[in-house]
């Protein structure tokens, strides 16, 4: 192990990422010019993904950009039905918005049932989308709200959620690029609910829901699923099955949320089989829905 | 080689030479001396390195020390001392809310942030709030109780004080 034996001492092989330099920079432009010009920079938001990666030396940044030293970052604004909300805010801030609750309910529910009280105070929204692990929470939240990525870069520029997730741990931002902001409009009647591992938090089964009611009937559905796929994806036969179904009438939700994951190659993996995350899909759809329906 | 500035449990600290890599808690530990946070898992999950950074908890091991610069930090040791406890701690060991101990500064952590936000938990919220602790011995309900008559105990103070102002007044 490389180790400066003035400053770190340390027997035996913990778990000591690789060395990098750190900057803290006090503006986003000041970030991007670090982002382009260091060695294998990378950005360090909340580091609840990227300092476990780092110390099992998964990810080896030459260059870490600290953004904690661009406060602007980190808000929730609404202007009309539209709502705007920094990268770099937390989860704890999200979760404690009640605000948030009754405009998003989706991505306020998605906030409280990450992780656990210290990686919800440290993690932010920012980072678990760019880190977009196929298990995460927030990226079928940003799928159902219809979300859309404000990037930064070159030139700045808007990427929609369905454009934004591309795999495992794969998305549309490019290596010089930080996101910024990340914009949807109200979604009063919506939802997310998980089937979560006992230890990690992280979805067996997420499913975020956005709905359109004209008093108690479905008009319309957005729903995505997490957990099942590379990339969460919408449930467009679920979608479809859902309109003009009252609210009230479990058995009808429950049966047009039969085949939630329909068309997909669902993973098997340690965690859960195949089958058991397939079946569980629609369990976990027909709960968010009955959640959704409800003003919050 | 990076300059670290950081308030630990009310004193200043200033050190240079602080490598960008090494993580919080060992700074604490071995920079520091404040052995009272510890490892358990070094994989994020455990808990027992959970700090307070500007009040909120936070898993020091998931953490650069760069991290902390210009900020505050809290550990157990700032807490009370063994002259006179902070109720949490004194809740722990009245309600015998530990058996080996090792999990129990995490714990003891948590639970003060957890009764930052919520000054009177039910039992749901007391297991929600500490559902990033992990211990192997107890099987919670003692920590559980403890955290209870904590949050009494706070409550019938007789000139009452937030949990944030008994953490200011700690590092005796
Ligand atoms: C114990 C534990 C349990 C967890 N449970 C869950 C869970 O249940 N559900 C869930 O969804 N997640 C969970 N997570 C992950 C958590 O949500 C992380 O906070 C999140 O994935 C990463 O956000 P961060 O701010 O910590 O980002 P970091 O770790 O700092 O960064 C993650 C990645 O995103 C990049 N990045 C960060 N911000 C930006 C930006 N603004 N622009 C461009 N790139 C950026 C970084 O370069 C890095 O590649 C858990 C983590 C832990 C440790
Ligand atoms: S040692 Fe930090 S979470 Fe276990
Ligand atoms: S008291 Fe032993 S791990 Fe909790």
């Amino acid at each position: 192990m490389e180790s400066d034996g003035s400053t770190f001492e340390r027997e035996g092989d913990g778990m000591i990422p690789t060395t990098f330099n750190y900057f803290r920079p006090h503006s986003i432009e000041e970030a991007l010019l670090l982002l382009r010009q260091g060695e294998a920079a990378k950005i360090l938001a909340g580091g609840q993904s990227l300092i476990p990666m780092m110390k099992l030396r998964v990810a080896e940044p030459k260059t870490l950009i600290d953004l904690q030293g661009v406060p602007e970052l980190a808000h929730v604004t609404w202007a009309g039905g539209h709502c705007t909300v920094g990268s770099l805010t937390s989860h704890a801030t999200l979760a404690a918005d009640a605000d948030l609750r009754q405009k998003a309910g989706a991505l306020w529910d998605a906030a409280n049932g990450l992780g656990d009280p210290q990686v919800r105070n440290l993690g932010t929204i920012g980072g678990a989308c760019a880190h977009a692990d196929p298990s995460g929470d927030y990226p079928a939240v940003m799928l159902a709200l219809d979300a859309c990525f404000i990037v930064a870069g070159e030139k700045t520029r808007e990427v929609a959620a369905a454009e934004f997730f591309k795999g495992t741990f794969e998305t549309a931002l490019g290596a010089g690029e930080i996101l910024t902001k990340i914009t949807f409009d109200a979604a009063p009647r919506s939802a997310y609910v998980k089937l979560e591992h006992a230890a990690s938090h992280y979805a067996l089964v997420g499913v975020a829901v956005v709905l359109v009611m004209s008093r108690d009937t479905i008009e319309d559905a957005r729903i995505a699923i997490t957990g099942l796929a590379d990339v969460p994806f919408r449930a467009s036969g679920v979608e479809r099955s859902l309109r003009g179904v009252k609210g009230n009438n479990v058995a009808a939700i429950k049966s047009a949320c039969a085949g939630a994951a329909a068309g997909q190659d669902v993973r098997g993996d340690i965690q859960a089989s195949s089958a058991y995350r397939t079946a569980m899909a629609d369990i976990v759809a027909a709960r968010a829905v009955r959640v959704a329906t409800d003003p919050r | 080689m990076a300059r670290v500035e950081v308030e630990v449990n009310g004193t200043r600290h200033e050190l240079e030479g602080v490598e960008p890599r090494l993580l919080l808690v060992h700074f604490l530990r071995e920079r520091l001396g404040l052995t009272g946070t510890h490892i358990g898992c070094d994989t994020s999950s455990c808990g027992a390195c959970t700090v307070l950074l500007d009040g909120k908890s936070v898993k020091s091991c998931t953490m650069f020390a760069v991290q902390a610069d210009g900020r505050a930090v809290t550990t157990i040791e700032g807490l009370g001392s063994s002259a006179e406890l902070h109720p949490m701690q004194e809740a722990f060991w009245a309600q015998h809310g530990l058996q080996c101990g090792f999990c129990t500064t995490g714990m003891i952590m948590s639970a003060v942030d957890l009764l930052r936000r919520i000054p009177n938990p039910s039992e749901g919220e007391i297991r929600a709030g500490l559902e990033g602790n992990l211990c192997r011995c107890t099987g919670y309900e003692n920590i559980v109780a403890a955290v209870r008559a904590a949050a009494a105990a706070l409550a019938a103070m007789e000139t009452p004080k937030t949990i944030g102002e008994l953490v200011e007044v700690g590092g005796r």
